[in-house]
């Protein structure tokens, strides 16, 4: 599905750059569609990378705790994406390790890998609105989001943080499973990315902010945020993610990305 | 005295690997077991603590391949059989593109169910770390793996017996007569020395794993003779100064399966086993569900039901040591997703035909971020006479256990 988008890349780029000339009157559907696939293309297309994550817990009387942990990342023919998170802190949980398959349609595939049992437990699908690791990341916030996951709605343009910025609206199609009923986006017109992001919870009140800081363009072509800060807004909580050593097209390959591979990998 | 060579070829390895690149982790834990009644049998102590220490050595060489050495052990203030070593890993494994071979001492672990282990066969209980059955035994093995798009294919050359460990007479949760497991006895003639087999076929189709396997060898789970049975032209029995339980270990065929479902917020999952043996041929499956209430109360707790029913065509049968033969489970689990790792989770087995049940708690939360302590309680609550828990029927008891990992 979303392959086939990229055949008609130049077209689409092309409309989305002289849009607002040509056709002043597309429908804001149409349009926070075409800035979100163009965003897409542009995200996609690595093949596949690895990088060193730190993830810093703060609670709301400011007291931290860290992990540490490992990615790495595949595309697949399909132009799904699988993805290995390998914890190595906090210690307890070092070696743990959760493989997810994200999918464009249906829900995504996810298992966990518990080393003191050796035990690959299969996770039930419907995790989405789930913490991730305790932080107030949800697994639907990490995952790659998957273009055909969400509908869209574009607002208006408006200058961020000094950057000309698209300002769209998503909508998760998993209504149920998902703990957001909008998702308010801004994408910078220069490279479509994302600079910032707010959650609306299931009454519709805001939840959370993530603000993405000091992106970096890797092998001239990806371009990546060093940090995600993501605070709470009803709890003051907040969680911030920290890349590093990004490597892009290092060679993975699909069969390090099942749950038989989870009891060799580490 | 294979403790000794396995020391002595760890020690090799770690030499061959070099002081560059390795990586030390693993835990020292301090441990107390509280029981709530005196000891029902002449030489069993009331209360025991112990220390324990887990390290992990890892090292990966430039082309992916690794040596992986775990040793284990246990200092027991009580129980001298429960003051114990092992070799949990020590291997050397080999990646290649569509294929993998692991040689040494290793651990694997086959099933799919929360409350019973009944398929998982390639490595040996060690039973006298913990009654639950999840601790294993190093298992001396030679594994061949093969990965493709039709699934993964398995094999396994395990050349040398382990025997199941059991708490001695100084320790509680044991029957009444003590085990004596250094009369233990093998239908196979080349006893511990039998080389047993297994094949396994697993994939993963859409929301669904599974695995099917055959294991041919010695049976992980002995037969417990009482001494006046046990043939003298094998064990003189002069040599039982008084009753106890000899282990039997018959040689099996056994062909297993196990299955994950994944589906919406259920995760169904299944495992059943055939076992021919010598002493007679029988079916054994368990089967159940989880089902998650993701972000219960609009927070960050999920909230798991659990349910399993285990079933075992043997009964009530004297040749059986399973103590779940018609039984179903009810569990409950709590995540919290907080900062602290904790968990929690509550089951209680009850017997179907008979009124025994028990009941199981565990917990544990982190502090900072290298100690984690967990408190777990065990309360056999109705152990009717004639029933393998009988003999448990005062051992009610809490476990703590602090442990710091590195």
């Amino acid at each position: 599905m979303k392959r086939n988008a990229q055949v008609c890349i130049p077209v689409v780029a092309a409309l989305v750059a002289c849009l607002p000339l040509l056709c002043p009157a597309q429908s804001p559907e149409k349009r926070g569609l075409e800035i979100a696939q163009e965003a897409d293309r542009r995200y996609c297309g690595f093949k596949d990378y690895t990088a060193n994550l730190r993830m810093i817990l703060r609670n709301s009387e400011g007291q931290t705790s860290e992990r540490q942990l490992r990615v790495r990342a595949l595309e697949t023919e399909e132009g799904d994406t699988q993805s290995l998170c390998i914890f190595d802190s906090p210690r307890d949980v070092k070696g743990t390790i959760l493989l997810t398959h994200t999918r464009q349609t249906g829900d995504d595939y996810q298992w966990l890998y518990l080393p003191a049992l050796k035990r690959v437990k299969r996770i039930a699908a419907q995790n989405k609105s789930g913490s991730f690791m305790g932080s107030e990341f949800a697994y639907e916030d990490i995952a790659t989001q998957a273009l055909e996951k969400y509908t869209y709605k574009w607002l208006r343009d408006e200058l961020y943080d000094g950057n000309a910025c698209y300002v769209i609206e998503r909508y998760p199609k998993d209504k149920r499973n998902s703990g957001y009923t909008k998702e308010v986006v801004w994408l910078d017109k220069q490279e479509y990315r994302t600079l910032k992001v707010d959650y609306y919870d299931r009454k519709q009140s805001l939840l959370k902010t993530l603000v993405f800081e000091g992106y970096r363009r890797h092998r001239d072509e990806f371009w990546r945020a060093r940090e995600m800060n993501v605070v709470n807004h009803q709890t003051g909580k907040s969680s911030r993610l920290i890349w590093s050593d990004f490597a892009f097209r290092t060679g993975l390959k699909e069969g390090e990305f099942n749950r038989h591979s989870l009891t060799r990998i580490r | 005295m294979r403790a000794r060579i396995l020391l002595a070829l760890g020690a090799w390895m770690l030499a061959v690997a070099g002081v560059e690149a390795g990586e030390l982790s693993g835990y020292v834990s301090a441990e107390a077991r509280l029981f709530f009644h005196d000891a029902l049998f002449p030489g069993q102590n009331d209360n025991n603590g112990s220390v324990a220490a887990q390290p992990e050595y890892y090292h990966e060489w430039e082309d992916g391949s690794s040596l992986t050495f775990v040793p284990f052990g246990r200092a027991d203030t009580t129980d001298s059989e429960r003051t114990h070593a092992d070799i949990r890993e020590l291997n050397y494994l080999y990646p290649g593109d569509t294929w993998f071979f692991r040689l040494g001492v290793g651990k694997v672990f086959w099933g799919a169910s929360e409350f019973v282990h009944l398929v998982d066969i390639v490595n040996q209980t060690d039973l006298i770390e913990h009654i639950d059955g999840e601790d294993k035994l190093g298992q001396p093995m030679i594994q061949f793996g093969i990965f493709r798009d039709w699934g993964h294919l398995d094999f396994f050359i395990l050349p040398v017996f382990r025997e199941r460990t059991f708490p001695g007479r100084d320790g509680r949760l044991r029957p009444q007569r003590v085990i004596d497991t250094d009369e233990a006895f093998y239908e196979a003639t080349a006893e511990q020395r039998n080389i047993d087999v297994a094949l396994r076929y697993s994939h993963t189709l859409g929301d669904c794993d599974f695995g099917v396997y055959f294991f041919a060898g010695n049976n992980r789970e002995p037969l417990l003779v009482p001494s006046e049975q046990v043939p003298p032209e094998i064990v003189d029995p002069k040599t039982f100064a008084e009753p106890v339980l000899v282990p039997f270990y018959e040689k099996i065929t056994q062909f297993g399966t196990d299955v994950q479902w994944a589906s919406g917020n259920w995760l169904w999952k299944l495992e059943a086993y055939h076992r021919n043996g010598y002493l007679d041929h029988h079916v054994a499956a368990v089967g159940g569900f989880e089902y998650t209430f993701y972000g219960a109360g609009g927070g960050k707790t999920d909230i798991g039901l659990l349910s399993e029913y285990a079933w075992d065509e043997r009964g009530d049968d004297p040749t059986s040591t399973s103590i779940y033969d018609n039984d179903a489970f009810f569990g409950m689990r709590l995540t919290p997703n907080d900062t602290a790792g904790t968990q929690f989770l509550m089951g209680v087995m009850q017997d179907v035909e008979e009124s025994e049940n028990l009941l199981v708690v565990e917990t544990s939360r982190r502090f900072g971020s290298h100690w984690r302590l967990s408190l777990e309680a065990w309360l056999f609550l109705n152990a009717p006479r004639g029933n393998v828990l009988h003999d448990l029927r005062d051992d009610d008891f809490v476990r703590l256990e602090l442990a710091y990992y590195f």
